[in-house]
């Protein structure tokens, strides 16, 4: 793991870096002007939050039946992953709300769910905070329901009438606009395993360190 | 054996229940006073805003449930019975059943108060279709309940399970509320719009086999210590 790390941080870095140019040179959208780029950044970072919802998810069923601390860790780094980039989808959202809509937010079905899922991500956050001993438990059984609920909540907009654009949008992208779209979701890809690796490398110390603790009082 | 054990659960719960009608009277109340905060919010010059009923009674539901969650949760905590129930022979499932019909008996009892309740206080036709009301409140009742029974049960042991049980519940149960809310005002208008309600019970009905499933299936593990 720490062998890959290192380069593979460098290399996110470098597509950070190097995405603005890439985006600057994809063609205006012919409604939307320059408003439109916000989409390069948007619709990554919800790519990347249901990758995360999906480890979450996976590692939580794993610590839920096999107790594995390993599984835990990872399911702790990617639900606060998952509320770091849905965040990110937040903000820019209602960015692009105020000129194509005029409103910052409307209680549209598919922004609703999108704070609905943020909501219940966050809610597993607090609950590993303050829920006290055993609450690794807990939070997986968030981790399992919110995963649960995606799916749902994904095919809800399908029967709501929405004004969101929809999921079709991006396979009948033009090839001018496909090529940075795809580049930005792969930085963002990247960025969410680097972080992934992080975080979890900081539960493993954070035991360790427990442990330490533990040992020196006994 | 497994339906035997729900039923002594269930049993065993009412009977502590007659004793002191203490979470039935409670919740009823609380039920009504949550009516009436809303109604607040949202009547004008005398008239309910459109559709308020059907949000002012979902409302109700929920707050009140929560309440009743944590309190038949508390009681169990308070006389440290619930490790003496995990340790009995049974299977772990049979227990959540049991806690899962009792909820719904409870929040069933608070229905029956509420509802005739909103349709007094908003003029709303609730009774224009009962069957499709029943079904319904039925629908999101068991979602609600079945997410709520185990999140609660998992809490009795958690540190600030007051604040946490809200907290966990409400974000995953909010599209339960949405279907239930937007079908019943789908039942308000002057003709009440069958084919949307039909399609709401659906949902809801789709996301009670998953929650009760998954319910199920992760109750045993998640009561383990």
């Amino acid at each position: 793991m720490r062998k890959v790390f290192g380069p593979l941080a460098a290399f996110t870095g470098l597509m950070f870096v190097a995405s603005p140019f890439v985006v600057a040179r994809a063609p205006f959208e012919s409604s939307m002007g320059i408003v439109s780029k916000i989409f390069y950044f948007h619709v990554p970072s919800w790519f990347a939050m249901f990758t995360a919802i999906a480890i979450c998810g996976a590692a939580s069923l794993i610590h839920l039946f096999r107790t594995s601390p390993r599984a835990d860790r990872i399911a702790e780094a990617a639900g606060e992953i998952a509320v770091v980039f849905g965040l990110m989808g937040l903000v820019t959202g209602p960015m692009w709300g105020r000129k194509a809509w005029g409103v910052w937010w409307i209680w549209d079905a598919k922004l609703t769910i999108a704070l609905l899922l943020e909501m219940t991500f966050i809610s597993g956050v607090l609950v590993r905070k303050y829920g006290g001993p055993g609450s690794d438990k807990l939070a997986a059984a968030v981790g399992i329901f919110g995963l649960a609920v995606t799916p749902f909540v994904y095919e809800a907009v399908n029967i709501w009438r929405t004004i969101h654009p929809l999921t079709s949008v991006v396979p009948t992208l033009p090839a001018t606009m496909a090529v940075p779209f795809w580049y930005c979701v792969t930085a963002y890809m990247l960025l969410l395993a680097v972080l992934l690796m992080l975080r979890v490398n900081l539960g493993k110390r954070q035991a360790a360190l427990d442990e330490l603790y533990l040992a020196y009082e006994d | 054996m497994f339906f035997r054990t729900a039923w002594l659960v269930l049993k065993k719960d009412a009977a502590i229940e007659a004793k002191s009608w203490e979470v039935l009277t409670t919740t009823l109340f609380f039920a009504v006073s949550c009516v009436l905060i809303f109604s607040f919010a949202f009547v004008k010059e005398g008239r309910a805003v459109e559709d308020a009923a059907a949000g002012i009674l979902w409302i109700a539901i929920a707050f009140s449930g929560t309440l009743a969650l944590g309190r038949t949760f508390e009681r169990e905590r308070y006389g440290e019975t619930l490790r003496a129930l995990l340790l009995a022979p049974a299977p772990r499932a049979a227990l959540y059943v049991g806690k899962l019909l009792g909820m719904l008996a409870l929040l069933g009892l608070a229905e029956l108060l509420l509802v005739p309740l909103v349709a007094l206080l908003f003029q709303a036709t609730l009774f224009a279709r009962p069957l499709l009301l029943i079904a319904l409140l039925a629908g999101g009742t068991i979602g609600f309940c079945a997410v709520g029974t185990l999140f609660a049960a998992m809490l009795v042991r958690a540190r600030s399970r007051d604040v946490l049980l809200p907290i966990l519940l409400y974000p995953i149960i909010i599209p339960v509320i949405i279907a239930g809310v937007r079908g019943t005002a789908a039942l308000l208008g002057a003709t009440p719009d069958e084919p949307t309600a039909i399609m709401w019970i659906g949902v809801l009905g789709a996301f009670d086999v998953v929650f009760v499933t998954l319910s199920l299936w992760t109750f045993e593990p998640l009561m383990t210590e």
